[in-house]
């Protein structure tokens, strides 16, 4: 063992409970100077909570906490960022109606004759963006841009405040490989300077890229620490799953099912400043892949299909009758599903259960005049938690409760619940712990055996090479590529949208 | 069906509880308060002279209710009131039967609502400024009707909503306690109140799932423009007379505390009407018993605002917490004794 002052942070029996739920037992947590760390656990094993506890964004219930060896208890994430503890949480909360120069020096404002300099605060955001490619208008409001940059913008701000710990959940979930090897460029050289760094993530890779430890939860309780090269893949996911994965998502899913007739066929489908008019036939039974770098207009595409921004040109028909996409509601009509990708701000109602949440879509569809009986919604929300595995401790908790992971299935099963026929998932498998990944993929091979057509949106190439029969490759808010058959590899979109790139920018 | 009204009478039970507490302090200092005599068929007494005189609040908080789930507010109702009343006081008048008035009222009220609800769902203006413009106009609207005077009116029908009985109750008191009953009977037989709840939460998740978040906004605050324009009607008909200048004056106010005392949260989602009914008969109590006790008017406001606010911390999540905190010993124990070192 090494003596206790080489640890930066040390956490001992931390306790945490919830009315209805024990989220951490007696959990031991310690993170060495200079070292990445990473916290693994399915979802709803405890892993945001445990965060909180440590930046005093949550009491906990039990447990000491040691910065640098002395005591701390942090009451406030204030009083955290203070010990140098700077930290991004899964859900970014920056304030999305200040500008993005704001929200990084939010409350450390430069002052000039006791005024908030806002040229040498604009100034200082921008040098501070530039170290992470991103170059941007810092006087916008930050809601005017997308989540992967306000993700950034979290990150900038967040390694800016942190002199000692800094803390990551689950950073990546909404960054593309570009960025994310930027992330960790960064983190690489705080790590050098000597911070510890707690990293958050579902993706193994990620791990293995980065992480010197790691420590996993399940449940609540600590399972272990390892040190990340003496631990196998295979072994850590049956640390977190507490039991073996079957078969792990790879691109070995040979059987894709034929696809059956054409049945929706969209032409010079598009919107102006959204997305460029474009053709896309989807058969019955057949998951159609839309890859693409961010910005690149997938989540346009989706948004377009599903009627959520009205297309102003173009037709779309369900076998050779036209369809009526004008909204959300239309489209609902026609049996189509969306699950879009900003689940806090597009997806869950926050205050409402997870039954009301999961028997939404079905009850608007309806309409207001035919409530689904209480019976039959309780029956509903069952189901689905039962078969998509909602970890919560009860149908009746309201959904924010919920782990991100866990929140994330339930909205899936809002859509699942309407039993749609044209299917549009963005980034279905975001946040979602490698158990349960397995599953939705399975989730999606089955539903198109059903009949059902698919568009999937996902920036996990391999994920989409295992259930796509087709990809199609966006970029500049244009579809440029569609690769079919034997095409359908990583390497082949890799390809795709590099050589769409060269030919974009002569 | 249990658990369903184990539900309520939890979410029920701060408003019944804080009722009874004031309803008791006042018999105290006025005894005789709870006594009721029956008259030529009609109850009186002091509870029912609450009921009655609660009337135009409690029916301002029935459509306030809905528009506060939306995430939204209705700063107009005191207003519509006046100009409902003096639409009322206008027609019977000019000589329209009694049928044709309440038609005329309810239908303006009704447009007033509309008014509020295409600002607020199609222009998206935000609620508070939309129906700001109604509030500010309404009054002179109002004046205009009646010409600057105070039209009075005889018409024994139309008086009869304002001090009739019916089944020994004051008309007042059956209209509000049908009315209410009947819109939280809707709200909660349909799915509208869950689809109101989720728009009141998240508009834009609620559109995404094929919500009509637009037509349910519009319904919220035709609602209230409803529920003015019975306020105002009965406002009208127990002075006999369309006071322009004064029917609902400020009565926003107190729609929007009883919806606030009935916990319903300004930010929207989860509502109760029979909670903000309570409200309304816990702020008139409050009204009552102030000016039983013969205390000078002076100090009336001051009283009342002092006996909100601690109404409202007792609700607050932070005092509950701590409530629950403090009875939970052992961790209560182990946590301050952190906080010592
Ligand atoms: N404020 C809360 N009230 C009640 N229960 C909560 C609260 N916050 C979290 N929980 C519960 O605690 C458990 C742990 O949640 P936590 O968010 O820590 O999971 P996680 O490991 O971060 O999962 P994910 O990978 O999905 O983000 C979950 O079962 C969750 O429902
Ligand atoms: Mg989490």
């Amino acid at each position: 063992m090494q003596p206790a002052s080489s640890y930066i942070l040390s956490a001992t029996g931390i306790d945490k409970i919830f009315p209805g739920a024990k989220a951490l037992n007696r959990v031991d947590f310690s993170l060495r100077r200079g070292e990445v760390h990473a916290l693994l656990g399915e979802n709803g094993a405890g892993k945001s909570t445990l965060v909180k506890c440590l930046t005093g964004a949550y009491r906990r219930d039990g447990g000491r906490i040691l910065v640098d060896g002395a005591d701390v208890d942090p009451q406030s994430t204030l009083e955290a960022q203070n010990l140098g503890i700077g930290t991004v949480y899964q859900e970014v909360n920056l304030l999305s109606n200040l500008t993005v120069a704001e929200n990084l020096f939010l409350g450390r404002q430069p002052k000039r004759f006791g005024l908030v300099d806002a040229r040498e605060m604009n100034r200082r955001a921008r040098a501070l963006l530039a170290e992470y490619d991103l170059d941007i208008d810092v006087t916008a409001e930050l809601a005017a841009y997308s989540v992967a940059v306000q993700q950034v913008v979290a990150i900038a701000r967040a390694v800016d405040l942190s002199g000692k710990v800094l803390i990551l959940d689950e950073p990546t979930a909404s960054l593309d490989t570009h960025e994310v090897a930027m992330l960790f460029r960064i983190v690489r050289r705080l790590k050098e300077r000597g911070l510890g760094i707690v990293f958050i993530t579902h993706f193994l890779e990620q791990v293995y890229a980065i992480s010197d430890r790691i420590t996993v939860l399940r449940n609540g309780q600590l399972v272990g620490t390892r040190e990340t090269a003496d631990l196998p893949r295979r072994d850590l996911i049956a640390m977190m799953l507490g039991r073996e994965l079957v078969q792990e998502v790879a691109g070995e899913h040979g059987a894709k099912g034929e696809a059956g007739p054409v049945r929706f066929r969209f032409r010079g489908f598009g919107r102006k400043g959204h997305i460029q008019p474009f053709d896309l036939d989807v058969g019955a039974g057949e998951v159609v892949g839309i890859a693409g770098l961010l910005g690149s207009g997938r989540t346009e595409t989706a948004e377009i299909l599903f009627g959520a921004e009205r297309a102003d040109s173009g037709t779309a028909e369900r076998d050779g009758r036209t369809l009526d996409l004008s909204s959300p509601r239309a489209a609902i009509r026609e049996k189509f599903g969306f699950c879009p990708e900003d689940r806090k701000v597009d997806g869950i109602v926050g205050d409402l259960s997870v039954r009301e949440n999961i028997a939404l879509a079905l009850q608007a569809r309806r309409g207001w005049a035919r409530p689904i009986s209480r019976g039959e919604q309780d029956r509903l929300a069952d189901h689905y938690i039962k078969a998509l595995d909602i970890r919560t401790s009860d149908r009746e908790k309201p959904i924010k409760l919920l782990s991100g992971g866990n929140q994330q299935k339930a909205i899936l099963a809002r859509w699942l619940a309407t039993n749609p026929d044209f299917l549009i998932l963005d980034e279905p498998t975001r946040g979602i712990d490698v158990g349960a990944h397995a599953e939705i993929i399975r989730l999606i091979e089955s539903l198109c055996e059903k009949g059902m057509s698919l568009i999937v949106i996902s920036s996990e190439l391999e994920e989409l090479v295992a259930y796509s029969s087709r990809v199609i490759v966006l970029r500049d808010r244009a579809h440029v590529a569609e690769l079919t058959g034997s095409a359908v590899t990583t390497d082949g979109i890799v390809e795709a949208i590099a050589a769409s790139a060269g030919r974009a920018d002569p | 069906m249990n658990t369903t009204l184990k539900t309520y009478a939890v979410r029920l039970f701060p408003q019944v509880a804080a009722l009874v507490v004031i309803l008791l302090m006042v018999s105290i200092a006025f005894p005789g308060f709870f006594r009721l005599e029956m008259q030529n068929g009609r109850l009186y007494g002091s509870l029912i002279d609450i009921l009655n005189r609660g009337a135009p609040v409690a029916l301002l908080a029935i459509g306030m209710t809905v528009v506060i789930a939306t995430k939204g507010i209705d700063l107009s109702v005191g207003a519509v009131m006046a100009i409902c009343g003096a639409v009322a006081a206008a027609c019977i008048t000019a000589g329209y039967g009694l049928a044709m008035t309440l038609l005329i009222t309810i239908g303006t009220g009704l447009l007033c609502g509309l008014w509020n609800g295409l600002l607020v769902a199609v222009l998206d203006i935000q609620p508070i400024i939309a129906t700001l413009v109604l509030m500010v106009a309404g009054r002179g609207i109002a004046q205009l009707i009646t010409e600057g005077a105070i039209l009075t009116f005889n018409d024994s029908g139309l008086i009869f909503i304002g001090s009739g009985s019916f089944l020994g109750l004051p008309m007042p008191v059956v209209i509000w306690l049908v009315f209410g009953l009947a819109v939280a009977l809707i709200v909660r037989r349909t799915a509208l109140g869950m689809l109101i709840e989720a728009l009141g939460v998240n508009r834009r998740a609620s559109m995404l799932s094929g919500v009509s978040t637009g037509v349910l906004l519009i319904a919220a605050y035709v609602l209230s423009g409803l529920c003015a324009a019975l306020a105002g009607i009965i406002a009208a008909a127990d002075i006999r007379g369309a006071d322009a200048n004064n029917a609902g004056l400020w009565l926003e106010l107190d729609a929007i505390l009883a919806v606030v005392v009935g916990g319903t949260s300004l930010l929207g989602g989860r509502f109760s009407i029979a909670a903000s009914l309570l409200g309304a008969l816990i702020i008139q109590s409050i009204n009552t018993g102030i000016l039983l006790s013969g205390f000078p008017p002076e100090f009336n406001l001051i009283i009342k605002a002092a006996i909100i606010v601690l109404i409202l911390v007792i609700q607050s999540p932070r005092a509950q917490s701590a409530f629950v905190f403090l009875s939970r010993p052992q961790a209560a124990a182990s946590k301050t004794g952190e906080e010592t070192k």
